[in-house]
């Protein structure tokens, strides 16, 4: 009864623990920098601009009618052509340090073919020697001129039985690989991406989602009606909705189709990057996979996780990414690691509406704004510039040089975690394995610590080899010393206690 | 005076003894469950002291664990590590498992009596208290990848508790294995309603409480 009393007593006090106790901690801070980052934990932390917008150039300051809608943006050594859709033309721009200037308005392009005049364009690619290839989407063909606009060749919905016949041929998003070959990306296609031979014949699809097998799918497929079945979603690979194509001939395309579960757990897959079998090669080294933002709420109508709208990678083999939801930028090294984040919706300067597009030269950024109709630059500063010196300095092998550059980086932002695992990394080469481990400690960098950790066991059990021998022997040595001394013990206890029993009889 | 003196500290050796030994009865028990489950409440060989004392030692474990292991197989932040949480996630849900096995066994002629399930349940978590801990101290010296076999051994610390909770329920009650698993899923059903009907007693205690206080507030307001 009395043990009852205390455990109800114990129950009762544990109970009132849980009434008094706070639920949850808040973990949520205010973000009022324009750039920041995540760290292990994902939580997002201020972090100096790496980025500064520059410009803000509309259709008026290049001396022309403003733009309408304006979809894609491509630039080709430092021409910036501007796919203004709602117009129905491209504009060239010639882009120097400072200033963008208008070099030609293309409206219409001459030569031996029944439509010249472009009808919605959604997309460009300007090849090596100056020929456009124009997505003329409202024309449903895909143009190919020279630069002199003369007609070369023009691709119309291919004959074949994989397409589906009832729908128009209508490309929004096209690239152009290095041999000529031409990817496409057109309306209420869902099979991937259409490619074309360089001399317009149909090759057919890449990059198809694979249908995955999802039990929980099955298992309520089974229990349900027809009528139930029917109305449930039925796969749907995906829908890309952009495409890039690097240095490399690499396709980096960009889909908004996921669960929003999955981005959450950081199994979405909005960023890929395709070869030429259409297999998705991008490294996502990171906490979180390259996919904007990795937590967010929903607030002022912006709901759901970042959806990507387009992508540009640099010949360093980082790349840019756009949210069109909450207007981020976002960027990225080779290894998948978030580089930085900035920007958002508004109207400031370096702030968007509905980001459509984005695109580089040397090492700034243009974002086209579809709803303000608007190209912002944006420049590196300093300390994005030392970033981009260190992740290059390692890939060349100058792990030193690359290390002082991430110091740097430190100087400015304490919190960086790829200054951290960068320093550590060059330590590492340098055979520092201790400091190295320290460094990676600091941002939980388990799989560079566990590298480190190897090689230090390894070299402290080399060096200390001959106290760990010594120390066996010994102990070898010990144990039967210890045995006697429990023997001996043990015996003199048995004559203390038979001659206690004898005593006792005796008495 | 001397002699009572002397007396007393026989006695409490003799405690200490019949204490180390019930403790090191349960070595027997996790190696002899169906034996040693029986000997614990039958013959006596437990005592509530060595239950209290694994149960400590099973808490203990689990904060050493999140504090100690490498961080390579943590995410514990240990600062946002709240003491109470961790008793109310651990200990709570273990003493409420006793309740409502008693509850239940005493419906279904049962055997055991509260003190010999709270035994039974203290006893059953000695392996995870042998496993954990040298998880934790292993972990200092390994890598990411030679550490996959750690999760093999915290799984198997959980398997094991659970079999040696399974045979004490078995054992102490003396009821068939499907009388006992039943017994079991029927106490977890029985674990949230008793949860259940904590939570409501404390919301309304709470609203009970804060209507006094608002009824205090009033007269202090109209009254000066």
């Amino acid at each position: 009864m009395r043990f009852m009393k205390k455990f109800a007593a114990a129950l009762l006090g544990a109970a009132m623990v849980v009434a008094v106790c706070p639920t949850g901690v808040a973990n949520a801070t205010e973000i009022n920098t324009y750039t920041y980052n995540y760290d292990y934990w994902g939580i997002e932390y201020e972090s100096p601009d790496a980025y500064t917008p520059l410009s803000f150039t509309e259709g008026h300051t290049l001396g022309t009618t403003d733009m309408k809608l304006p979809q894609s943006l491509y630039a080709r050594d430092n021409m910036l052509y501007i796919v203004d859709t709602g117009n129905s033309r491209i504009l060239e721009v010639a882009v120097d340090v400072e200033s963008m200037t208008l070099v030609r308005e293309i409206t219409e392009i001459t030569g031996d073919v029944e439509v010249t005049a472009l009808n919605s364009p959604n997309d460009v690619y300007v090849a090596e020697n100056g020929d456009l290839y124009i997505a003329d989407t409202g024309n449903f063909r895909i143009l190919h001129v020279n630069k002199d606009l003369e007609f070369i060749k023009e691709i119309t919905k291919p004959d074949d039985p994989t397409v589906d016949a009832d729908i128009q041929f209508e490309p929004t998003k096209l690239s152009v690989e290095r041999a000529g070959r031409v990817v496409v990306l057109a309306k209420n296609v869902n099979k991937g991406f259409m490619r074309f031979e360089t001399d317009g014949t149909y090759i057919g699809f890449m990059g198809a989602n694979k249908v995955t097998f999802n039990f929980a799918d099955y298992l309520k497929k089974l229990f349900s009606t027809r009528a139930q079945r029917a109305q449930m979603e039925s796969f749907v690979p995906t829908e890309y909705n952009n495409i890039y194509i690097d240095a490399n001939s690499f396709i980096y395309c960009s889909t908004a189709v996921f669960e929003e579960a999955d981005a959450q757990a950081g199994n979405a897959t909005p960023i890929r990057k395709l070869n030429s079998y259409g297999d998705d090669i991008l490294i996502r080294n990171g906490e979180m996979p390259p996919m904007g933002d990795w937590s967010w709420d929903n607030a002022a109508g912006m709901n759901g996780p970042s959806r990507i709208a387009d992508i540009t990678a640099m010949p360093d083999e980082t790349y840019y990414a756009v949210d069109r939801i909450r207007g981020r930028l976002f960027g990225y090294d080779e290894q998948g690691h978030l580089l930085y984040a900035f920007g958002g919706t508004g109207t400031k300067l370096g702030y968007f509406t509905l980001p459509s597009s984005i695109e580089h030269i040397g090492t700034d950024l243009f974002v086209l704004d579809a709803t303000t109709a608007a190209v912002t630059r944006f420049k590196r500063t300093e300390f994005g510039d030392m970033i981009h010196n260190a992740l290059a300095e390692y890939r060349e092998g100058h792990y030193d040089v690359s290390s002082d550059y991430w110091e740097q980086v430190l100087d400015r932002n304490g919190n960086y975690e790829l200054a951290y695992i960068g320093i550590g990394r060059s330590l590492l080469r340098q055979e520092k394995y201790q400091e190295a481990m320290k460094y990676f400690e600091v941002k939980r960098d388990a799989r560079n610590y566990s590298r480190a950790w190897k090689y230090y066991r390894k070299e402290w059990v080399e060096k200390n080899m001959g106290y760990v021998i010594v120390a066996i022997l010994v102990l070898v040595a010990i144990m039967p010393i210890f045995k006697l001394i429990k023997k001996i013990r043990w015996e003199a206890k048995l004559e203390y206690e038979y001659e206690r029993k004898l005593r006792k009889k005796n008495k | 005076m001397s002699m009572s003196a002397n007396l007393e500290k026989r006695i409490n050796k003799q405690t200490f003894e019949r204490y180390l030994s019930s403790l090191r009865y349960s070595m027997y028990v996790i190696t002899h469950p169906f034996d040693g489950m029986w000997d614990l409440t039958h013959e006596k060989r437990g005592s509530i002291a060595a239950g209290n004392t694994i149960l400590l030692l099973f808490f203990l474990t689990n904060l050493w664990n999140m504090r100690f292991e490498k961080f390579l197989f943590n995410r514990v932040r240990w600062e946002r590590v709240n003491i109470w949480q961790q008793i109310l996630g651990t200990l709570f849900p273990l003493l409420i498992y006793c309740v409502a096995n008693w509850c239940l066994t005493t419906l279904f002629d049962g055997k055991g009596r509260l003190k010999d399930i709270y035994l039974g349940m203290c006893y059953s978590l000695t392996p995870y208290i042998l496993l954990i801990n040298p998880c934790t101290i292993i972990s200092n010296f390994v890598t990411k990848d030679e550490g996959d076999f750690l999760a093999y051994f915290e799984s198997l610390a959980l398997v094991w508790c659970g079999a040696l909770i399974l045979v004490s329920v078995m054992q102490i009650h003396d009821y068939s294995l499907m009388k006992a698993i039943m017994a079991i899923i029927f106490s977890i059903v029985g674990m949230m309603i008793i949860v259940f009907l904590l939570l409501l007693f404390f919301s309304l205690i709470s609203d009970a409480v804060a209507f006094f206080i608002s009824i205090y507030k009033e007269i202090l307001f109209r009254v000066y």
